[in-house]
C-alpha cells in the first residue's frame, strides 16, 4: 500500500542524486592534496573498523553513573584530554580521533553490553575503559570474541593477560614488592598488619604481600590480616586490635567509601600517622579529596604516579589537565594511567602502520612513550607496562611528597612464581 | 591470642572495645530512628532514607564552606548550625515528597517501596549532577577530631562521644514528642485507627505530612553527624540503608523501644565478633543470628499487641 503512494524512489531525479553521491568520494580525494602523505584507508584498515580518510573512531567505556562514578570520572577526563592533544598534534596516521562515550553505569553486565555495542555497531578501532576488575572480566570475552583492543587504566591484581588488552596501570607485584622492601629497609619494619576491602584485588594483593613478607624479608611477620565488606563504615574494633598488636606497619588496601570512614576513625582513635607507619596502595590524590588531607597526612602510598612528580612531562600535563577540567581537580595514579591509553594506542598504530587489531597487538611490545607524565613507560611482551614504583607521603594539603622511587623500571609480572 | 599481653593492656582494650560497641550502638540508633518513625507510624517503606541522610551531609559540607568564607570565627561551632540546617532541609524535602508522591500510595504499601527506590535513584543522580561524582571532604573543627586520653593507654574518640550525646538527645526528644505532646497523641491515634481519628477531628493528612517530615529531618541530622565518621558522596547513602532496615525490622517495626533494643543487640554482637574474628566473618555471623531469630519471631523483638 505504501509503495504505491510513495513512488519517489523510482524517479530519475533520484538516479541523478545517486550518481552525484557516488562521485563524492572522488571529489573529496581531489580536495586533499595537502594530506598526500596520509596512507590510504584501504591499506591501514583491512578489517572494516570505523576508519575513514579523515577520522578514526574510538570508544570510551566508563561508569559516569552509579557507585563507581566517583573513581572513574578522572579516567574519562584524562582520556578526553589525551584525545584532544593527539588531535591538536595531527591525529593518528593523519586521521582525527572521534570518540563515542558509553556509560557502564557501575553494572558489569551493562559494561559487557556496551562493549559489544562499541565493537559491533560502532566498529571502534580501540576502546579506553573499565576500572574495576569485575568490569574488565565482564568485557574480556567480548573483546576476545569480536577482536577489539582495550586500554585498561587501573592498578589491579594481575593473573591475567590477553592479546586484546593493554594494561596501563601496574599489576600487583609491581606495586607491592618495591614498597614492602622500602618500608622494611628504611623504617626497619618487622611486623605488618594487613587490611583490605573484601574482594579480589585486596585479597590477591595481600596474598602477594604476605608471601613476600614471610619468604623474602628477613625476620618479618604478619601479625594480622582482615577484610571488611565493601562499604563498611565502622572500623573501631579493628583499630583496637591494631592498638593491641602494635604492628610496625599497617598495610591498608581499603577502597571506596570505607576509605573515608577508616582514616577518619583512625585519626579519631588517636593513632598518629606521623608516628605509626601506614602504607597503602589504594589511596590516590582522588581519594584524599574525600578523606580530607588532615585525616591522612603522614601516611605512605606506594604506586607509580603522584601529581607532585617533578619532571618536564608532568609539569606540562598537570596544567593542561587543570585548564580543561578546572583548577580544583586532582590527578591520581589511575587518572595518569588512563591518560597513557590513547597515546600508547597512537604510537602503536604508527609503529604498525595500520589500525588492524592483530597488527596492533603484535606491534605493542616494545612501544615506548617518552611523554608520559610518570616519566617513561614501555609496553612489555605481556601487554603490561614497564614502569617505576614510587613511595609518597601524604601531606595535609591533599598532595603526596615523593619519598622514594625505584632506580630502574620494574618489570610487570602478572603471573608471579612463588606468590600464588 | 592474649598470651603475650599484660593485664593492663587487656583492661585498656576491653574499655576501648566497650566504647566501640557503644559508639556503634549510637550510630545504629541515629540512622534507624527516622526510618523507624516513618515505617513504624506510617507503614511506608522508605528506600530513599539513605539519600535523605546524604542530603544532610551535603548541607553540612555547604555550611562548612560557607562559614569558612563568610565567618571563619564561627568555624569551631559551625557543626551545630549545620545540623539544624540539615534537619530543616531534609525535613522540608521529606514533606514535599510526601505531598507529591507518598500520599497517593498509602493504600498500596508495596508500591511505596518501588516509588521510594526510584526516588533514591533520582536523588543520587541529582547529587551527582549538582555536587559532582567525586566524594567531597567535609572539614571538621579541630576539637571534634582526635581522641580523649582517659588514661595512658585508653583513648576514646571525641566524635564517637559526640554521636553518643547527639543520639541520646534526639531519642529523648523523639520520645517526648511522640508520647507526651498532643501532636504525638494525634500521630498515635492515626496509627491505631485512621478513620476514627479523622472522625474526631484530627487532620490526618497533616499528621502524615509532619510525621514523614520529622522522620526525614532526623535522617538529615544523622547524615550530618556521620560526616565525622564516614564519606560524603552521591551514593554514600547506600552504605547505611541495609543496616538501617536491619535494625528497624529486627526491633519490630512499630516500636521505638524495639529499635533501640535491636540496635543495642546488633551493635554489641557485631563489635564483639569483629574483635575476635575478622570483619567479614563478624558480619556473616551477625546476619545469620538475625535471620535465625526472625525465623522464630517474625514480628521482631518487640511488637505492638494488636487484636487480630
Amino acid at each position: 500500500m505504501s509503495d504505491e503512494t510513495k513512488p519517489g524512489l523510482k524517479s530519475p531525479l533520484r538516479r541523478k542524486l545517486l550518481m552525484g553521491m557516488a562521485a563524492l568520494p572522488a571529489v573529496s580525494m581531489l580536495g586533499r592534496p595537502a594530506f598526500a602523505d596520509v596512507p590510504a584507508t584501504s591499506a591501514v584498515n583491512t578489517t572494516g573498523l570505523a576508519v575513514t580518510d579523515s577520522e578514526v573512531t574510538v570508544g570510551i567505556l566508563h561508569s559516569v553513573t552509579g557507585t563507581m562514578a566517583i573513581s572513574e570520572t578522572g579516567s574519562v577526563e584524562a582520556e578526553k584530554l589525551a584525545i584532544e592533544q593527539i588531535n591538536a598534534a595531527g591525529g593518528v596516521l593523519g586521521r582525527k580521533i572521534k570518540f563515542i562515550q558509553e556509560d557502564g553505569a557501575s553494572d558489569w553486565p551493562t559494561f559487557a553490553e556496551k562493549a559489544k555495542k562499541l565493537l559491533v555497531n560502532d566498529k571502534c578501532a580501540a576502546v579506553m575503559g573499565c576500572w574495576t576488575s569485575a568490569s574488565r572480566k565482564a568485557v574480556l570475552p567480548v573483546f576476545e570474541q569480536y577482536n577489539g583492543m582495550l586500554y585498561y587504566p587501573t592498578f589491579y591484581e594481575g593473573l591475567e593477560q590477553s592479546k586484546n588488552v593493554i594494561y596501563t596501570g601496574q599489576e600487583a607485584t609491581q606495586q607491592i614488592i618495591a614498597g614492602l622492601d622500602w618500608v622494611n629497609k628504611t623504617k626497619g619494619a618487622k611486623s605488618f598488619y594487613l587490611l583490605g576491602s573484601d574482594y579480589i584485588w585486596p585479597r590477591t594483593s595481600n596474598k602477594i604481600a604476605r608471601k613476600h613478607i614471610e619468604n623474602h624479608l628477613q625476620g618479618c611477620k604478619v601479625v594480622g590480616e582482615e577484610y571488611f565488606p565493601l562499604g563498611s563504615t565502622q572500623f573501631n574494633s579493628v583499630i583496637n586490635k591494631i592498638k593491641l598488636t602494635k604492628p610496625d606497619v599497617i598495610y591498608a588496601i581499603i577502597v571506596g567509601g570505607s576509605n573515608v570512614a577508616f582514616y577518619k576513625q583512625l585519626k579519631a582513635a588517636g593513632i598518629d600517622l606521623s608516628k605509626q607507619t601506614l602504607l597503602t596502595i589504594s589511596v590516590t590524590e582522588d581519594e584524599i579529596d574525600g578523606i580530607g588531607g588532615e585525616n591522612i597526612a603522614g601516611a605512605y602510598a606506594c604506586m607509580k604516579y603522584f601529581q607532585s612528580l617533578d619532571n618536564a612531562n608532568n609539569k606540562a600535563f598537570v596544567p593542561a589537565f587543570k585548564k580543561m577540567w578546572g583548577e580544583k581537580t586532582v590527578i591520581g595514579d589511575v587518572t595518569q594511567a588512563a591518560y597513557l591509553g590513547p597515546w600508547l594506542w597512537k604510537l602503536t598504530v604508527e609503529k604498525a602502520g595500520s589500525f588492524d587489531i592483530d597488527k596492533i597487538a603484535a606491534a605493542s611490545p616494545g612501544v615506548e612513550f617518552k611523554g608520559a607524565p610518570e616519566g617513561y613507560v614501555r609496553i612489555h611482551e605481556n601487554h603490561h607496562l614497564w614502569s617505576k614504583t614510587r613511595v609518597g607521603r601524604a601531606k595535609a594539603d591533599g598532595q603526596y611528597e615523593l619519598i622514594y622511587e625505584t632506580a630502574d623500571l620494574v618489570e610487570p609480572d602478572p603471573f608471579p612464581k612463588g606468590y600464588q | 591470642m592474649f598470651g603475650d599481653y599484660s593485664i593492663s593492656d587487656l583492661g585498656a582494650i576491653l574499655a576501648m572495645q566497650g566504647f566501640a560497641g557503644l559508639i556503634l550502638f549510637s550510630v545504629y540508633v541515629l540512622m534507624a530512628l527516622g526510618l523507624a518513625i516513618i515505617f513504624g507510624q506510617m507503614g511506608v517503606i522508605n528506600m530513599a532514607h539513605g539519600e535523605f541522610m546524604i542530603l544532610g551531609a551535603y548541607v553540612t559540607w555547604m555550611t562548612s564552606n560557607a562559614v569558612q568564607h563568610v565567618a571563619p570565627w564561627l568555624f569551631p561551632g559551625y557543626f551545630f548550625i549545620a545540623m539544624i540546617l540539615a534537619f530543616i532541609a531534609s525535613g522540608a524535602l521529606g514533606m514535599l515528597v510526601e505531598w507529591a508522591l507518598i500520599r497517593h500510595l498509602y493504600k498500596r504499601p508495596l508500591d511505596t517501596l518501588l516509588a521510594t527506590w526510584g526516588l533514591s535513584l533520582i536523588l543520587q543522580q541529582a547529587y551527582r549532577s549538582i555536587f559532582g561524582a567525586r566524594e567531597v571532604g567535609v572539614e571538621l573543627p579541630e576539637w571534634m577530631m582526635g581522641s580523649w586520653q582517659a588514661t595512658d593507654s585508653i583513648q576514646i574518640p571525641i566524635n564517637g562521644m559526640f554521636v553518643m550525646a547527639l543520639t541520646m538527645l534526639i531519642t529523648i526528644a523523639v520520645a517526648y514528642v511522640l508520647f507526651w505532646s498532643s501532636w504525638g497523641k494525634q500521630v498515635r491515634a492515626v496509627v491505631q485507627n485512621r478513620v476514627m481519628a479523622g472522625a474526631v477531628g484530627i487532620n490526618t493528612e497533616k499528621v502524615d505530612r509532619y510525621t514523614f517530615g520529622l522522620g526525614c529531618g532526623i535522617a538529615g541530622v544523622a547524615g550530618s553527624a556521620f560526616t565525622m565518621i564516614g564519606s560524603t558522596g552521591p551514593t554514600a547513602g547506600q552504605l547505611y540503608i541495609v543496616d538501617t532496615f536491619l535494625v528497624v525490622v529486627f526491633g519490630g517495626a512499630a516500636s521505638l523501644f524495639g529499635t533501640i533494643a535491636s540496635a543495642f543487640s546488633i551493635s554489641q554482637t557485631q563489635s564483639t565478633l569483629e574483635f575476635f574474628l575478622s570483619g567479614s566473618m563478624a558480619k556473616v555471623i551477625t546476619l545469620l543470628t538475625i535471620v535465625a531469630i526472625l525465623m522464630v519471631r517474625p514480628q521482631g523483638l518487640f511488637a505492638l499487641k494488636v487484636r487480630k
